[in-house]
């Protein structure tokens, strides 16, 4: 059951939130920026340009996976925030069902997260890249169905952490391993095959190898995508089947 | 017609019995209280009649729906005021209603109007568009309290509505609260641990440790202490006892210069005392009792001070029992 209603006005509250909160848009704009032009900026004299994509290039689809990672999972963790200050009791007493509620918090991550995927996005011509017009198009498209599925992952975190202290837990070993292992900062194709298993469990990985796909289709050898097109868009549709089904599961627990 | 009832209900967190087996019923229309110390099982049954927890074993009903497996048609005739607020400070007094309004499924073409009449209700319109943070504690209880009747519930829940206001907040409220059954159409249950606000109610369960141990009126759980007790000071204590000995066949007997006599009713009795040996009357008072003293016969403690910190502590093995288990 799903309500129309009910899932826009849970879409509109974030979406205020966001306006009104100026410091975290600064947060999550300044964070891809920092890694882009500084960690890039300085490894891409360390690492030789693998064919026609510089270091800084192959890291670009990598950066905007780290936007959405971080603003969807940090857009879901709110439900945390919900329950500590009670607002989510609020939602928890309404005539409203469980998928519902979470399919508003998904869609509301990946309204933001795709807003600020699309300010990073509007760099490309700076760091030498050239894409067309299809291609932006393609790249937002990915861009908002991994930021859903990455949402839908942050709200099953959610439902089974429930206060602030999780917080840094989430951070620390969940957030924070799935950016490494997820190519975005080196190919997966260079891991070691323990971490290799790691990166294929990871949904990111796959939003980051499809930006690949589309940014840089005919690259070859080291920095070249490791997985075709199709396939990356089928995992993150799936992925964010599961997770919502889960997460909405999860929610319909009582104590 | 019974809105609420409940059949022997039992929820046990662990090894710790909240609820323990305890029925009750709640008549339409009326103000249901529920009275007990911090810990004695209050938020845990208002927490299953709305659907956030399932009971171990018993029934609950709420409008003839069962409330664990019909928790959406339940969810929809209720409305409720936590303990804790459950505003979003971080909107406005409109947005939180206008949010409410949206995930109650208000009709399109009454949703401004209700927002408005709400916001009129409780006295908030100037300050509408304000965030909620910056109201203070009495003006967010009532915020509350309007929110939780824009969908028209059928029955409003109110979790220790005055925890933390200060005396005219209090006062305040408890007006606005009293007045809402007839002019909204709303049954209340409340909850509270102060004897006082427990007064006003229709009927009141007095609830400690898990088990209802007394329930009634107020009037007649008063009467558990055996009525009012009326002091008389008179030009001549001596005659003046005999007298009221001989014309109403009542108990009476002489402290400190005090006649005191018992009486069931006493306000009824004051006059007729008066009409008899006025004259020679210097003064009168009335004590009722209160339900504090009921408490206190019931159970032998005072309800208020004592049971603070292990209230407080089963709220912690509560809050740690669901981590374990959510």
């Amino acid at each position: 059951m799903i309500e129309t209603n009910a899932i826009y006005v849970i879409v509109a509250r974030e979406f205020k939130k966001f306006i009104r909160e100026k410091s975290r848009l600064f947060s999550t704009i300044a964070r891809p920026l920092l890694w882009l032009f500084l960690v890039g900026a300085g490894m891409s004299r360390l690492v030789p340009s693998g064919g026609g994509v510089s270091y800084i290039q192959f890291i670009f689809p990598g950066i905007l996976g780290m936007t959405i990672l971080f603003s969807s999972i940090f857009s879901s963790i709110s439900i945390i925030w919900d329950k500590e200050f009670g607002f989510m009791k609020e939602i928890l007493v309404a005539p409203v069902s469980r998928f519902s509620i979470v399919i508003g918090k998904a869609v509301s991550g990946m309204i933001l997260s795709t807003i600020q995927a699309a300010i990073i996005l509007a760099l490309f011509p700076f760091l030498g890249l050239k894409l067309g017009v299809f291609q932006i198009a393609e790249i937002m498209m990915v861009c908002a169905i991994l930021s859903f599925a990455i949402a839908a992952f942050g709200i099953l975190l959610a439902t089974f952490y429930d206060s602030y202290e999780s917080f840094s837990v989430i951070m620390n070993f969940i957030v924070m391993p799935m950016f490494f292992l997820s190519g975005a900062m080196y190919p997966v194709k260079l891991l070691p095959d323990i971490l290799k298993l790691f990166t294929k469990i990871n949904p990111l990985t796959y939003g980051i190898d499809a930006l690949k796909n589309i940014i840089f289709p005919f690259e070859k050898g080291n920095m070249s995508p490791d997985f075709p097109l199709y396939l990356d868009v089928l995992v993150i549709v799936i992925a964010s089947f599961v997770f919502v089904l889960i997460a909405g599961k999860a929610f319909e627990r009582k104590g | 017609m019974h809105i609420i009832k409940v059949e022997n209900l039992v929820k046990r967190f662990g090894s710790i019995t909240a609820v323990d087996n305890i029925s009750f019923e709640v008549e339409e229309g009326t103000i249901f209280g529920f009275l007990g110390p911090n810990g004695a099982g209050k938020t845990t049954t208002i927490n299953i009649l709305c659907t956030l927890l399932s009971p171990t074993s018993g029934k609950a009903y709420l409008n003839g729906h069962d409330c664990n497996s019909e928790s959406s048609e339940v969810r929809k005739s209720i409305g409720i005021v936590f303990q804790d607020s459950s505003l979003d400070k971080d909107l406005t007094a409109r947005e939180n209603l206008v949010f409410h309004s949206y995930l109650y499924n208000v009709p399109k073409t009454e949703r401004k109007e209700r927002v408005e009449d709400a916001l009129r209700f409780v006295d908030l319109q100037d300050r509408a568009d304000d965030l909620v943070k910056k109201f203070s504690g009495g003006m967010k209880r009532r915020l509350e309290v309007a929110r939780g009747l824009i969908h028209r519930p059928k029955v409003l829940f109110l979790d220790e509505p005055t925890l933390g206001l200060d005396p005219q907040s209090r006062t305040n409220l408890w007006e606005f609260i009293t007045g809402l059954p007839k002019k909204h159409k709303v049954t209340i249950f409340m909850t509270t641990h102060y004897m006082e606000e427990a007064e006003v109610c229709d009927k009141i369960a007095i609830i400690d440790k898990g088990k209802i141990i007394a329930s009634g009126t107020p009037q007649e759980l008063k009467r558990i202490i055996g009525g009012d007790v009326i002091y008389l000071k008179t030009d001549d204590n001596k005659k003046a006892m005999e007298d009221i000995k001989n014309l109403f066949d009542v108990e009476v007997s002489e402290k400190d210069g005090e006649i005191f006599i018992s009486a069931l009713k006493g306000d009824a009795c004051i006059p007729e005392i008066i009409r008899e040996i006025g004259e020679r009357v210097l003064s009168v008072r009335m004590q009722r009792p209160t339900l504090n003293d009921v408490f206190l016969k019931l159970t032998g403690k005072e309800i208020r001070d004592e049971v603070a910190s292990s209230g407080d502590s089963i709220k912690e093995t509560v809050r740690s029992y669901r981590r374990r288990h959510d």
